[in-house]
């Protein structure tokens, strides 16, 4: 006799095969979904978007002269103050502008030392009171990139006539703050910090030279160096050197962050010169922010006829 | 559709994740203030991750005896080879201006458009021997071979991007450090059975 063993699985139990495929395209569509929103979000935490500038005071300047400004169109804002390279604050270009708004600016002061008749540290407040001119600057960052910027400040050589430099005094160094308490490791950064550079006395005193204090109308954006910055349009980006606190006059070449992080590679001088390559960076060219083409870069970042004549009977590529 | 079938599907959606986010930032002109430079470091770093993904296949499969693996090898090998053709375009079209000699003249003067140019040419044959058709007529013992050239690509890969970073190395050295760690296990694998070896006969 057959005897019929009921099945373990009542038949109204099994999954019919619809609802299976249909559960199983169910959970395939959630794990693309989710895996995509995945891949998605850790792209974003790698490459997050840029973010609007922050509020800023505005400030009045007079109008420079027309010989020491650019009339080429300036980048706007939002590019000036998202693309910085301020290690202090983080090493890829859009770090600064996040990390720097920590930055505390006042109470702030310069201390001016050195081979000097009258040291002396000058308040904030203070260099505000010199008179502001705007001065619009081609910057050449040695990377191989460039922007137009509508700095508000004054020329160096106005401070320096306060503190009145003594006849041995050769060389001009400067000095940024260095705040851990808001700024990175020189470990993470790569670099010695507190960041330092330096000029010769004639660069200093040249009036191209500027101590920048704002741009675009308004106070300087603490990524772009706030309160108080170097602008020398005719060198690297890197040596107008940001949020400085010290300025000490000396009568030897003063030791230059850069130089000393790689001697072979940037120089003291460190002049806007196509004729130089950098390992990395020819030099040859330069691509404007902003632009996809690439522009020839010009000697001396194209200040050659006010800046020449300081570097007469020297030889550039052995002072680079 | 098959559980190999659907998998496939998951990397392809995965690997394209970035680049359409890429294409969507571009668009919207979100790229930041240098969108070239932007990309082209983009599309670098993607090109080595999946590259390292690929190199990873092999441990994957030994350590955790997830054989099944190797199905989707091909297929990331691939998608780091398409990461760095865009790269490479790229870097010629937009800083090169699309000029042979320029770009000829650039790998003999700067030392790491020489490490990138070459790990990158390192892949052309890799990729152009993927196909099942090629494996067959190279026979499995060549192909083998022929595809250890990846090593090389890696190594010359991750020395590119070290040596374009100005001084925060921490990026470039967490690639190297994976790097190191998947080929050193692939030698410590080589290594074993003459260590056991010389263990024997000692």
């Amino acid at each position: 006799m057959l005897i019929k063993k009921p099945p373990s699985v009542k038949s109204s139990e099994i999954t019919d095969e619809g609802t299976y495929l249909n559960r199983r395209n169910f959970i395939r569509g959630g794990l693309l979904l989710a895996s995509a929103g995945l891949t998605a979000g850790t792209y974003r935490f790698f490459n997050p978007t840029p973010l609007p500038p922050a509020e800023v005071k505005d400030v009045s300047a007079i109008e420079a002269p027309k010989s020491y400004s650019t009339d080429e169109k300036p980048n706007s804002l939002e590019q000036i103050t998202n693309y910085n390279n301020y290690y202090e604050f983080g090493t890829s270009k859009d770090a600064p502008a996040r990390n720097a708004q920590k930055l505390v600016t006042r109470p702030w002061t310069v201390e001016v030392d050195g081979m000097v008749q009258r040291p002396r540290t000058f308040d904030i407040e203070e260099l505000l009171k010199f008179e502001q001119e705007e001065r619009v600057y081609r910057l050449r960052c040695v990377e191989g990139w460039s922007m137009v910027i509508p700095w508000i400040g004054f020329p160096l050589k106005k401070l320096l006539d306060q503190v009145e430099p003594l006849g041995s005094a050769k060389y001009v160094a400067f000095q940024t703050l260095y705040d851990r308490k808001v700024m990175i490791s020189s470990f993470s950064a790569g670099i010695d910090l507190p960041y330092v550079e330096g000029l010769r006395l004639d660069e200093a005193l040249h009036p191209l030279t500027i101590l920048a204090t704002g741009l675009y109308g308004k106070e300087l954006p603490k990524q772009d160096g706030a309160p108080i910055r170097l602008a020398v349009p005719w060198k690297y980006g890197f040596k107008n050197i940001k949020s400085i606190v010290k300025i000490t006059l000396t009568d030897r070449e003063p030791p230059t962050t850069w130089n000393q992080y790689a001697t072979d590679e940037y120089g003291f001088y460190s002049n806007v010169n196509p004729a130089v390559p950098h390992p990395r960076w020819s030099q040859a060219k330069e691509r404007r922010i902003g632009e996809l083409g690439l522009r020839d870069t010009l000697p001396f970042n194209g200040y050659a006829d006010q800046v020449a004549a300081l570097y007469e009977g020297m030889d550039l590529k052995k002072y680079f | 559709m098959s559980d190999v079938n659907f998998n496939k599907l998951l990397i392809w959606v995965n690997a394209l994740v970035p680049l359409g986010l890429l294409g969507y930032d571009g668009v919207r002109g979100q790229l930041g203030a240098n969108p070239i430079e932007f990309f082209l470091r983009t599309t670098g770093v993607l090109t080595l991750t999946f590259l390292l993904i690929t190199l990873s296949i092999t441990p994957l499969r030994k350590l955790f005896g997830m054989n099944q693996l190797i199905k989707y090898r091909r297929l990331l090998g691939l998608f780091a080879f398409f990461y760095g053709v865009i790269h490479l375009s790229t870097y010629f079209i937009f800083d090169r201006d699309a000029s042979v000699s320029s770009m000829v003249e650039d790998v003999v003067k700067r030392g790491f458009i020489l490490f990138g140019m070459s790990a990158l040419l390192l892949m052309v044959p890799l990729a152009v021997t993927s196909t099942n058709g090629m494996i067959k007529r190279l026979g499995g013992k060549r192909w083998q071979r022929l595809h250890r050239l990846v090593y090389i690509s890696g190594i010359l890969g991750v020395i590119h991007f070290w040596m374009i970073v100005k001084s925060d190395i921490f990026y470039p050295a967490i690639f190297g450090l994976v790097l190191v760690s998947l080929l050193g296990y692939r030698i410590y694998l080589k290594a074993k059975p003459r260590l056991a070896g010389a263990r024997s006969t000692a």
